[in-house]
């Protein structure tokens, strides 16, 4: 925006008379337009910062310590996609004790209070779950609640 | 090798000898995680990020001589493991309930003699479910194991029909407290996995361990491609017979004595 304002300024150094009045028409009409636009950007935020105690938001809980399998931000984008990658190598090849697997994720993010990852909306894996209206069906099949290594003796 | 295979080894044995094995066992493999677990360790299980090997072939061996008419002692280990158990209320009737492994009693009319054995998923070389299944969820994993995979399962059946072994069943109605480790549900064909969660540990599959832990070691789990193991040494020196040998389709599973 800085590198535009510039540019204008000089272009109308360049050339007075009239053309330096319509550059200053010029100019005029574009503050307008930077403070509608940086308006513009305003709204939006404020409007979400005003909202944050109406609109429900996700309640994450995190009872693990230490970090995740990636980034946090990483992990909200793409945690569906590691998982579903991760499966058939899991299943079908036989690959064990890789990183990402979803045992592993039910291991740190089941709730310390009642022992399982789904439930309500405080358990890990269906706060966001329920917000965002996604109904998983791997808990049909998967425990949500860790099991230490899962062999029965 | 044959010092890290107690039970492959010793079928039926006495408590001093088995003892001695398992500390022969311990020692040569330097792993004791608990008392008894060390009776039923295969080998090192497969290092972590590795895949299943063709070169290995997972197999059983069925004594069918030291199988006891009545025991049910694998079926029990099996419901066990893979929490097979039905808790609570049910519909289902008896006949469609899930069922891994099952006893058979054979009577041989012409003689009358009799005998007894376990049957389950054979791990075909050759699996007639594999070939029927319309979404590729049956399927032969490179060590030999034939499984579902139940993300791709839509629960059509055909595979039931075409296991000459009646080994798979269907799950009618919704589960719940499942093994951690063996993830199971409604709307999908399953059947024996020979364990898998446990072989890729190390472990003999359920079964195998419980014969062996109540001392009738009428089953013998190992690699049919390694000619070293108990398995394939044993084979190397009885007569065993797949079951429905005619339809050859390599079974990994073997019966002996009947
Ligand atoms: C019909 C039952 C069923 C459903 C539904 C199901 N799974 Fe599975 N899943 C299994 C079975 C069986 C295995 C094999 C377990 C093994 O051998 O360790 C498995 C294994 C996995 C594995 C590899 C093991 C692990 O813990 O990492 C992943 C990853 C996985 N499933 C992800 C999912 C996801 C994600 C969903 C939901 C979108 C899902 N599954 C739904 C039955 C199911
Ligand atoms: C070793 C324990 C551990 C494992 C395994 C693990 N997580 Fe995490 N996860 C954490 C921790 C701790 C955080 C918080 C990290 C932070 O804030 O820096 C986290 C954060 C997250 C977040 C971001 C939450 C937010 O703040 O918005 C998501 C999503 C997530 N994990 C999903 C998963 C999934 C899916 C798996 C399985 C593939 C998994 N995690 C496996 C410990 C774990
Ligand atoms: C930070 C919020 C958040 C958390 C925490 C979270 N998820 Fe998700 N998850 C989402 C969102 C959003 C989607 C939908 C993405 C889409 O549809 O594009 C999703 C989708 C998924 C899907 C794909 C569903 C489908 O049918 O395609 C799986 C599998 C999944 N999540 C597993 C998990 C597991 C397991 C956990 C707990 C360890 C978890 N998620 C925790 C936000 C989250």
């Amino acid at each position: 925006m800085r590198a535009l304002t510039t540019a204008v300024r000089r272009a109308s150094a360049t050339a007075p008379g009239p053309a330096a009045a319509r550059g200053d028409r010029a100019r005029g009409l574009r503050a307008v337009a930077l403070v509608l636009l940086v308006g513009a950007l305003f709204v939006p935020l404020s409007a979400s910062a005003q909202a944050g105690g109406r609109t429900p938001q996700p309640e994450i809980v995190i009872d693990a310590e230490g970090g995740c399998v990636a980034p946090p931000d990483e992990m909200r984008r793409n945690h569906m996609n590691m998982l579903i990658h991760q499966r058939p190598l899991t299943v079908r090849q036989g690959v064990r004790g890789a990183e990402v697997s979803l045992r592993g994720c039910i291991e740190c993010h089941a709730s310390r209070e009642d022992g399982s990852a789904i439930g309500t909306r405080r358990n890990f894996c269906q706060s966001c779950h329920d917000f965002v209206a996604v109904r998983l069906d791997c808990f049909d099949c998967h425990q949500a609640r860790p099991g230490a290594e899962g062999v029965r003796r | 090798m044959s010092e890290r295979e107690p039970v492959e080894r010793d079928q039926a044995p006495s408590p001093s000898r088995r003892g001695f094995l398992a500390a022969v066992a311990a020692a040569a493999a330097g792993v004791m995680i608990a008392p008894g677990i060390r009776l039923i360790e295969l080998a090192a299980a497969r290092p972590a990020g590795e895949p299943a090997s063709g070169a290995v072939r997972w197999g059983l061996l069925i004594d069918t001589t030291r199988c006891a008419r009545g025991c049910e002692d694998c079926v029990a280990a099996c419901a066990r493991e893979n929490a097979l158990e039905r808790r609570g209320e049910t519909s289902v009737a008896e006949t469609q309930r899930p069922q891994w492994i099952r006893k058979i009693e054979l009577k041989e009319l012409a003689t009358g003699r009799e005998l007894s054995l376990p049957m389950m998923c054979q791990h075909c070389a050759r699996p007639p479910c594999v070939d029927v299944c319309p979404t590729g969820a049956s399927f032969k994993r490179a060590d030999g194991i034939v499984l579902v995979d139940q993300h791709r399962c839509i629960g059509c059946r055909y595979c039931m029909m075409a296991c000459p072994y009646q080994a798979r069943s269907f799950v009618h109605e919704p589960l719940a407290r499942q093994n951690p480790a063996v993830p199971r549900g409604k709307g999908c064909v399953e059947g024996c996995t020979l364990c898998v969660h446990r072989v890729d540990r190390g472990l003999a599959p359920a079964c195998v361990a419980a014969c062996a832990e109540a001392g009738h070691g009428a089953m013998l789990f190992g690699d049919l491609n390694d000619p070293a193991s108990a398995i394939s040494r044993r084979l190397r020196e009885v007569a065993s017979v797949e079951v429905r040998a005619d339809l050859r389709l390599g079974t990994g599973v073997r019966y002996q004595g009947i």
